[in-house]
């Protein structure tokens, strides 16, 4: 499928040059548009004048990604999936991190509901300026009784602000979950239409305007079929799920099957497949197993999928080391590439640092530079820090590569004039550039205390080593 | 008639929820008592049918299935990354048991729709050749074997799954203790005796010393096909290209995070007269949390590059995925992430993991946990080992 051109944009545009975007003429707006730095609503007369209405839809249509990107849920909490026009990251960027909901079963005591829902909520874990948490609620009718789900979806609803999955492949306990009041009108998203139900879940799908999954573990012929139906009974919020086998070959056919789907919508244009994908780590608890081995296990499995274009997932451990590293991961893959590695090399301050105050040296790559910087801040420690231009790499790295080396830091002291800011001659590198340590005495003539391996640990280092004992 | 309004007010209340709710209102029903209610109710009657009506309209079954085919969208790569051999037998002039091979991939990473890739990653372990500083969920694996490089490895092989051994020669860093060579070759020679499977062998990162390390250790090891790690633009280089080429091994292509950089140095490796199957390449691996997305990129790109038909990227990938252990997700003590004996090791895991979908071929881990995982995924992958799961009811039968 031809990827409009910068032209082809262009030409839905006012073409007046009024700057009211805040770029400099329309053309401009129009390449920014292509990188999705803009959305066509960024452009505040096509938003304002009546006459550029069918400019404005034409616009729409002509860069809707080739993955149609899905709402659930509805308010601050919503989550978009989807929306992805790339096979790989470094092509341009992936929009819409991957979703992450966390289960909750109908069998379950409605304590135990209410405790996993306040867990999943309650999960959130700060990083470098982003805050790490889940995003929904999959409530399961393992009953397959419509009023205990009915009661399970309430507990859920109540203990927990996040969107929902309902997930039952019966359509009439979909149905009493449905009239509650308080999911009538919450856009969850349903769980799931199959060959065999999906009459009646399109049905439920339109009467509620809720995005719908069309669960298909058989062949893509069946799914794409499944997917076509649903659409041309009035449902466009579609979510694809191909069945999720998490072991053996079955594993292999999964996420070959996750490409597959992912190809056809974007380089061949197979609009049946242009939906987001679903995969269900929480699948490897099918056959029992316990703790710690099946939540590792579900772990890495949905890392896996994460890196093969699942754009949502349904997981079942609440253990927080795998939420943790899965979460992590999700921001590391969703990161703008086109982001500089680096920041700026030179003397930063912390606090009110005087003549007598601890002169510390990083790099400045920037998780580094940030992961520093923020745990000083926290800390509260008062010092200047030396940011060494080992051209964006962290400290093992640059030390390995050679990047952070002592003409690195002899540079930097005479450039930041450091030695006019303290009296002292002292600098503290990281633990992990120690064999450094001699080189940089005798280049620099500075004496050098190896600090901790990590910079949370800054504080209770200076406490015990700042100011050093005189000999 | 205090209580008739109350009934009133509980009637209309009832209605307007039903109207709300889109539900049938069985009319009926209602005791249509005094006028004043009727002309309450009508409006909202008639609003009611109206909705109902437009409810029924909405719940028509719709007709059949639509039948639908699907064709895979396929790529044709012009490339093939070249493989290269990890250790050679008696036959073939070495002493290793085992040989394995990397690379040769002719598409993605396990996209097995498109075609079979010949090779499955291969994992090494680290082993360095005197006690050095390691975190404590790594530490208490080989603590009792850390004094002895030969003992180190046969664990690694024999207890832990290693496919390789990676022994590093950080002894002989001049800031560390500046062991002779001569000295650190010992190592080389134990470990070799000590285990039957393919080694690598790493230096200590010193620019000026590696070179002559590890072409001392290319003659050492001659005829076994190990894997020198690693040179650098900055380093002589060429002579580690020599006595790799004298000596049958292959070298590993270090450059710190840039396409461009590793495209420059393999360029300059296969000007040398190196052949691409003699050169694994290393993008530098930056963990989970820290980075690990420009390393996921790097590799994507690299291997689509080869692919594709860039002779200066067809060389398999290494990933130091052990870096994991650098982050302090994975050691630190924090009671909220859960214990660090489960989180330290997943980190290094997932780190591994998702650089195995990016394109690594070989990978360098220290936990044992990693290495039976990153196996069972790879055999997976595969397609090894049939499924039994029944999935088509997980909903109701997941535990």
């Amino acid at each position: 499928m031809a990827k409009p051109t910068l032209l082809d944009v262009y030409k839905y545009l006012p073409q007046t040059n009024c700057g009211e975007c805040g770029e400099v003429n329309c053309m401009s707006f129009a390449s920014k548009l292509l990188e999705r730095r803009y959305k066509p609503s960024d452009c505040p007369p096509l938003v304002k004048e009546s006459k550029y209405k069918d400019k404005m839809a034409a616009l729409t249509k002509l860069v809707a990604p080739p993955v149609r990107a899905v709402v659930i849920g509805k308010g601050k909490n919503a989550v978009t999936i989807g929306g992805k026009e790339v096979m790989y990251r470094h092509e341009l960027t992936l929009h819409n991190p991957t979703a992450i909901a966390v289960d909750v079963s109908d069998l379950d005591p409605p304590e135990l509901i209410e405790e996993r829902c306040k867990k999943i909520e309650g999960f959130k874990v700060i990083r470098i300026g982003d805050e790490l948490k889940l995003n929904l609620v999959a409530v399961r009718a393992a009953s397959a009784d419509p009023s205990r789900f009915e009661k399970a979806v309430e507990i859920a609803a109540k203990s927990c602000s996040y969107p929902m999955v309902l997930c039952s492949f019966d359509p009439t306990i979909l149905a009493a979950a449905l009239r509650k009041p308080e999911v009538a009108d919450s856009r969850p998203l349903l769980y799931a239409a199959t060959k065999d139900n999906w009459r009646e879940m399109v049905v439920l799908a339109r009467k509620y305007n809720c995005p719908i999954v069309a669960f298909e573990p058989g062949g893509l012929d069946e799914l794409k079929s499944l997917a076509l139906t649903i659409k041309a009974n009035g449902v466009e919020d579609i979510v694809l799920d191909p069945g999720t086998y998490t072991d053996g070959a079955g594993l292999r056919d999964t996420l070959n099957k996750f490409v597959m789907i992912r190809r056809a919508a974007i380089k061949a244009g197979d609009e049946g497949l242009g939906y987001p994908i679903l995969g269900v780590p929480a699948i490897t608890w099918l056959d029992g197993g316990e703790d710690p081995v099946k939540s590792y296990e579900e772990a890495y499995l949905a890392a896996v999928m994460m890196a093969r274009s699942a754009d949502i997932l349904i997981l079942h451990t609440l253990q927080p080391y795998a939420l943790l590293a899965l979460t992590t991961l999700r921001q590391n893959l969703y990161s703008d590439p086109r982001k500089p590695v680096a920041v700026e090399p030179g003397l930063r301050t912390f606090g009110r640092p005087s003549e007598d105050s601890p002169v510390l040296v990083t790099t400045n790559f920037a998780l580094t530079y940030y992961t520093v910087a923020n745990d000083i801040e926290s800390q509260g420690n008062n010092c200047y820090l030396l940011v060494a231009n080992t051209g964006g790499l962290a400290v093992e790295c640059s030390v390995a590569g050679g990047q952070f080396n002592a003409s690195v830091v002899k540079n930097l002291i005479d450039e930041t004039k450091i030695e006019t800011k303290v009296k002292h001659r002292i600098l503290i590198i990281p633990q992990l550039a120690a064999r450094l340590k001699g080189d940089i005495e005798d280049t620099t003539q500075w004496e050098v205390i190896v600090g901790p391996r990590d910079s949370s640990q800054i504080r209770d280092f200076l406490n015990k080593n700042w100011p050093p004992q005189k000999n | 008639m205090a209580g008739g309004n109350d009934d009133i007010n509980e009637l209309v209340k009832k209605v307007a929820d039903l109207v709300q709710k889109f539900e049938e209102i069985e009319i009926e029903n209602v005791e249509l008592s005094t006028e004043e209610l009727r002309i309450i109710i009508q409006p909202l009657v008639q609003t009611a049918i109206k909705r109902a009506e437009a409810a029924l309209k909405v719940e028509e079954k719709p007709p059949e299935l639509i039948k639908a085919t699907f064709t895979p969208y396929l790529e044709k790569f012009h490339g093939q990354i070249a493989e290269v051999q990890l250790g050679a037998t008696k036959s073939e002039g070495g002493t290793r048991g085992k040989t394995l091979k990397i690379g040769g991939e002719k598409t993605m990473p396990f996209y097995s729709f498109e075609a079979s890739n010949p090779n499955k990653p291969v994992f090494a372990m680290d082993v360095f050749d005197m006690p050095i500083t390691l975190t404590k969920p790594v530490k208490q694996m080989v603590e009792d074997v850390m004094h002895d490089p030969a003992e180190w490895a046969k664990k690694c092989v024999n207890k832990y799954g290693a496919q390789v051994v990676s022994l590093n020669l950080v002894s002989t860093d001049p800031l560390l203790e500046d062991r002779p060579i001569q000295q650190a070759m010992k190592s080389v020679e134990n470990v070799l005796q000590a285990v039957d499977v393919p080694i690598i062998i790493g230096g200590s990162g010193n620019p000026q010393k590696d070179p002559l390390v590890l072409s001392a250790a290319a003659e050492v090891a001659h005829g076994e096909k190990v894997v020198l790690n690693s040179v650098t633009i900055e380093m002589d280089y060429k002579r580690v290209v020599k006595a790799c080429k004298e000596h049958g091994h292959a070298l590993v292509s270090f450059t710190p995070m840039d396409v461009n950089n590793q495209k420059r140095l393999n360029r300059l490796l296969l000007d040398e007269g190196l052949p691409k199957n003699q050169i694994v390449q290393d993008p530098t691996t930056a963990a989970l949390g820290y980075g690990l997305e420009y390393a996921f990129s790097l590799e994507e790109r690299i291997k689509l590059a080869g692919l594709m038909g860039d002779e200066d990227l067809q060389m398999p990938i290494l990933a130091a995925a052990s870096n994991a252990w650098g982050a302090r997700e994975s050691w630190m003590k924090v009671e909220e992430w859960g214990p660090r004996e489960i989180r330290g090791p997943l980190w290094e895991t997932v780190t591994c993991v998702a650089l195995m979908m990016a394109g690594a071929d070989l990978f360098m881990i220290s936990h044992p946990a990693t290495i039976r995982v990153a196996k069972k995924l790879a055999d997976s992958l595969f397609g090894e080992g049939v499924c039994e799961q029944k999935i088509e009811n997980w909903i109701t039968s997941l535990k």
